[in-house]
């Protein structure tokens, strides 16, 4: 299938960048597309998307989604427009992975172009390739799927790694410097000169 | 003002090379054109983040890089001047790689061994089952290293609990012998 499979990088809309980053594809009239996202880092994994048609038209819309699937059939063909937005964001940059699939073309698909225009003349063996080329095709996209899951939970386990290491060299200084710094002042107040003149000063 | 995007890709995944068009938006014809003397760098570095690629190109290009390591590899195009698109001016960026099965021109193949409908078919397959097996391959890595990780972490919440808790005990005997000995001093004790 020809497709688009990429993962765009988002800013935050706090941030000064443009309210959504598009992509562009030119659809032949009547063809079905499908469009599927999935936000794979940052904050909350939600991402706002919409989808314009040639003559401006908003196919879909919707906000804050973690991933949802598009099912399309195009009325006119032209160019349609495929917007990501992380405006609602205030400090996480987000990843969004998305992959639009137009169906089979010419380069991926042999004998494809001649069975749908008369499917007469084809045997067993062609129509079991044909289901085999499908079956392989259904577990491409659940290894794909498969491989964002992976991702998301991989870079989560790793953030988590170094923070743990992070903090917890974070709080061992913290408390080293917390004790001297306690000694260090409660030695302080006894420093004072006493209004008996009785202490005697000697230092350690 | 740059254009990113990350692609998985694998040393043993084909992929063609990344063809490109730059296109700058007309006010007065209000439509997207090609002009001279726009250029583009394009940057792609792999998925430990070293760079793989770094080169200026025109308008038009196509760049190829080679792969090491399989993952997210991150492709960033940005002009190479802001000279041509001052004033709020859009830019039109056209890019087409072909990764893995995709890469293949069949009605090439087919021409080149005189293969049949079904031939090539069973060509494809083939190719789709190699895709497949090559993703497993590297699952299997990526399975290993988010164990390593798992396990990394594990242990430093181990240590570090373990580390953390001697450090208190080993700072609360010093603080009190210290402040025994400065009261003792102070003839206060």
């Amino acid at each position: 299938s020809s497709g688009i499979n990429a993962e765009w990088p988002l800013r935050p809309g706090s941030f000064k960048s443009t309210k959504f980053q598009c992509f562009h594809e030119y659809i032949p009239g009547n063809k079905k597309f499908t469009l599927e996202y999935q936000v794979i880092s940052g904050g909350h994994f939600d991402v706002d998307c919409h989808i314009m048609s040639p003559d401006s038209k908003k196919l879909y819309n919707e906000q804050r989604k973690q991933y949802d699937t598009f099912i399309h059939t195009s009325t006119e063909a032209g160019e349609y427009s495929f917007c990501f937005s992380n405006e609602f964001s205030t400090f996480a940059h987000k990843q969004v992975y998305f992959d639009l699939d137009l169906g089979e073309d010419d380069k991926a698909s042999p004998g494809e172009q001649g069975a749908d225009a008369h499917a007469t003349a084809l045997t067993q063996l062609e129509s079991s390739a044909y289901s085999i080329h499908e079956a392989l095709r259904l577990v491409v996209d659940y290894q794909n799927h498969h491989r964002l899951k992976e991702r998301i939970g991989r870079e989560i386990a790793e953030y988590l790694c170094e923070r743990v290491q992070n903090w917890s060299i974070a709080q061992t200084v913290l408390i080293i410097i917390v004790a001297f710094g306690q000694v260090f002042i409660l030695r302080k107040f006894f420093d004072r000169p006493m209004p008996r003149g009785t202490s005697s000063k000697v230092g350690i | 003002l740059s254009l990113s995007l990350s692609l998985f890709l694998s040393p043993s995944l084909s992929f063609s090379p990344g063809k490109y068009k730059v296109e700058v938006h007309n006010d007065k014809t209000e439509s997207f054109v090609m002009k001279q003397g726009v250029g583009m760098h394009v940057e792609v570095k792999d998925p430990d983040k070293n760079q793989v690629l770094s080169k200026y190109y025109a308008y038009e290009g196509q760049f190829v890089f080679t792969t090491h390591t399989p993952g997210e590899h991150y492709i960033c195009l940005s002009p190479n001047s802001t000279r041509w698109f001052s004033g709020g001016n859009r830019l039109r960026v056209h890019l087409n790689i072909d990764v893995g099965e995709h890469a293949n021109d069949y009605k090439q193949i087919q021409a080149k061994e005189k293969l049949s409908e079904l031939q090539l078919r069973v060509r494809q397959l083939v190719e789709q089952v190699d895709q497949i097996t090559k993703e497993q391959n590297y699952q299997r890595i990526r399975e290993e290293r988010f164990r390593f990780t798992s396990e990394s972490t594990n242990q430093r919440v181990l240590w570090w609990a373990v580390a953390q808790t001697c450090i208190l005990l080993i700072v609360g005997y010093w603080q009190m012998r210290h402040l025994k000995g400065f009261f003792e001093a102070k003839k206060l004790v």
